[in-house]
């Protein structure tokens, strides 16, 4: 038995992030802004999503999202109430989205070509987990926690809340009756990930979306509002 | 819980390297599969390791070993000009000064390192 070791080095997401790559620069051709919202099951990213479309549609922008899903596509009929163009993407029974589904999915959209929006929104599956490994070309990755979550969730998942780029806390209308400790939260938060943006947000009385929205006008450049 | 995923890339990729080794290395059986990952990389080392046996089985690599080498964050540290190493993933400050870190050097790997093969040897190739 003659043994030999073949050095590699190779990147596993290799394909996977050289598809993000070819993503984020068609993405920048195109001037629009990406996000990847990212949080539990349960935590409102459909409600703080369709709100967000909602308003900035109002605002006159171009938006639209994609959602995924592991099936049905309830979440795609909600959002598209906001009159934006959406597109469910179901995965099966993947735990997460990655840059080949975002690809297939911008293709072909009929009516939808990324130089005639100013934003675009991924909500990816609900997951705190897997979703933080794939790089789908976005500009902001946005991590979503709720009111009724508990306050340790960034200290128990820091690796999502560590590769955000902003953080929203959402459901803060009902902050009080669920005894939601806020400075823990925010303290909590920023031992994940110092500095990082943060949201407190409530979709369906709107406290905090005035403020995001300015964030997301702010970071496409001062445009689309 | 997408450790299956991961493992089945690896394996896609080490099937293809064997494939583009010379000749004398065609038949080649892989004892051994290393993989570095970051402490941040979000996967379980015991669910690769279980998952890579399902992903692994009716290939070249069905049979062999597995080994995940766990690296552990390190940030740069604006205060000390220093990379620092964190002791866990609980706090991204610096172990030594306190300060808050916010550049990542180290943590999010998640890539093959090397494998081992056993060539056999030309009297075993022609019996």
């Amino acid at each position: 038995m003659t043994t030999r070791i073949v050095e590699l080095r190779r990147g596993i997401l290799k394909k996977n992030d050289e598809l993000a790559a070819g993503l984020r620069a068609s993405y920048a051709t195109a001037g629009v802004l990406v996000l990847n919202l990212v949080s539990s099951p349960g935590t409102g990213k459909t409600a703080f999503l369709e709100r967000t479309l909602r308003e900035l549609k109002a605002r006159g922008a171009r938006v639209a999202a994609l959602v995924g899903d592991l099936e049905t596509d309830n979440d795609a009929r909600r959002l598209a109430a906001s009159g934006a163009p959406v597109r469910q993407i179901n995965t099966h029974g993947i735990c997460h989205l990655d840059a080949e589904m975002i690809g297939k999915h911008l293709d072909g959209w009929e009516g939808v070509l990324l130089g005639g929006l100013d934003y675009l929104f991924i909500e990816n599956v609900g997951n705190l987990v897997c979703p933080s490994s794939y790089d789908l070309g976005e500009k902001i990755r946005v991590a979503l926690l709720s009111v009724t979550e508990g306050e340790d969730k960034p200290l128990k998942y820091p690796t999502l809340f560590n590769s955000a780029d902003a953080a929203v806390i959402t459901k803060m209308d009902i902050a009080e009756p669920c005894g939601f400790d806020r400075e823990t939260a925010l303290k909590n938060i920023n031992e994940i990930r110092p500095g990082i943006r943060i949201f407190e947000t409530s979709a369906k009385t709107g406290a905090g979306m005035e403020e995001w929205l300015e964030y997301l006008a702010v970071e496409r450049g001062g445009r689309g509002q | 819980m997408h450790e299956l995923s991961i493992v089945s890339s690896v394996v896609e990729s080490v099937t293809e390297a064997l494939a583009a080794l010379p000749d004398s290395s065609r038949g080649a059986r892989v004892l051994e599969v290393r993989l570095r990952v970051g402490a941040l990389a979000s996967v379980v080392t015991e669910s690769l390791e279980f998952c890579y046996g399902i992903a692994s089985e009716g290939t070249p690599l069905e049979g062999s070993r597995l080994v995940v080498n766990v690296l552990p964050v390190v940030m740069h540290c604006e205060a000390c000009a220093e990379d620092v190493e964190l002791v866990g993933v609980q706090s991204f400050r610096c172990p030594r000064c306190g300060e808050p870190c916010s550049e990542m050097r180290q943590g999010r790997e998640l890539e093959i390192e090397s494998f081992e093969i056993d060539e056999m040897s030309e009297a075993e190739v022609k019996p």
